[in-house]
């Protein structure tokens, strides 16, 4: 069964991300990768991690997403159709570096071996391990990130802004 | 349970697919999207990392990942927008005024 729900969820994500790099128009493509987002977080809850499998939803499929959508609605980009030259190439390239990553992901780690006795016990706690970890050791990266997006808005704020107002 | 290999393989492929269509396509707007695709899949390797030993600190990182891609999302398309407005155009091939 967590089989079943692995390849059903890894079939959807992978074929959401096909999608976000082979649709014509920009709409198709950011709803594909909603698609694509959303299967990760299932992944993600799979995995016992449900802290960041909610947060994925929100912040990504939620916020980040409904921006894009925005801003595609608003600047209305052209329909791209890609040709089957494009295609060979992608295939061409993507088929040699994914046995390439995918070996050196699963090859150069020396992975501790995990047992089904261990895997439900691992992360139990989730939010409150994060929570504490997140306010005692990762304090001053956290405060620094609230200047990371102060200067983010900023930064939005006054490139979009015409000159002559 | 799952063999936790399945689940690097997966973010493996998902990053070569984003980063594909980062060359392949010409769309600003669509490159920027497989940019956020790769974020994801390395997101996805950070987690099962973090499971596989236990420890909460590669969520940590996810969790900052999240918050600079945010930061990212919001400054890169507020760069589109204004490239559009003067470029009047959203294919990076037609965006070469900085070519040397």
């Amino acid at each position: 069964m967590p089989h079943l729900i692995f390849f059903g969820l890894a079939v959807i994500a992978l074929v959401g991300a096909f999608l976000v790099v082979l649709a014509p128009r920009a709409v198709y493509s950011a709803l594909a990768l909603i698609v694509c987002f959303i299967a990760t977080a299932g992944l993600l809850l799979q995995l016992g991690a449900q802290f960041m499998a909610f947060l994925q939803i929100i912040i990504y499929a939620g916020a980040i997403m409904v921006l894009f959508l925005f801003v595609i609605m608003l600047l209305d980009p052209k329909t791209e159709t890609v040709s089957p030259n494009r295609l060979i190439k992608f295939f061409v390239l993507i088929v040699p570096l994914g046995i390439l990553m995918t070996l050196l992901l699963i090859n150069n780690f020396p992975l501790p071996s995990i047992t089904a006795a261990n895997w439900n016990s691992i992360m139990a706690d989730d939010v409150r391990s994060i929570g504490n970890s997140l306010f005692r050791d990762y304090l001053l990266p956290f405060e620094v990130t609230s200047i990371l997006i102060l200067v983010a808005i900023l930064g939005a704020v006054v490139l979009t802004k015409r000159p002559n107002q | 349970m799952v063999p936790i290999e399945y689940y690097l393989a997966l973010s493996a492929l998902l990053f070569v697919i984003g980063s594909a269509g980062v060359i392949l396509r010409r769309n600003v707007i669509i490159m920027f999207m497989c940019i956020e695709l790769m974020l994801n899949a390395v997101n996805l390797t950070f987690i099962t990392l973090s499971k596989v030993w236990g420890q909460v600190d590669g969520q940590i990182i996810v969790f900052f990942v999240m918050t600079v891609t945010a930061a990212e999302a919001a400054v890169g398309l507020a760069l589109i927008v204004v490239l559009s407005r003067r470029a009047k155009t959203l294919d990076a091939d037609q965006i070469d005024s900085m070519k040397w």
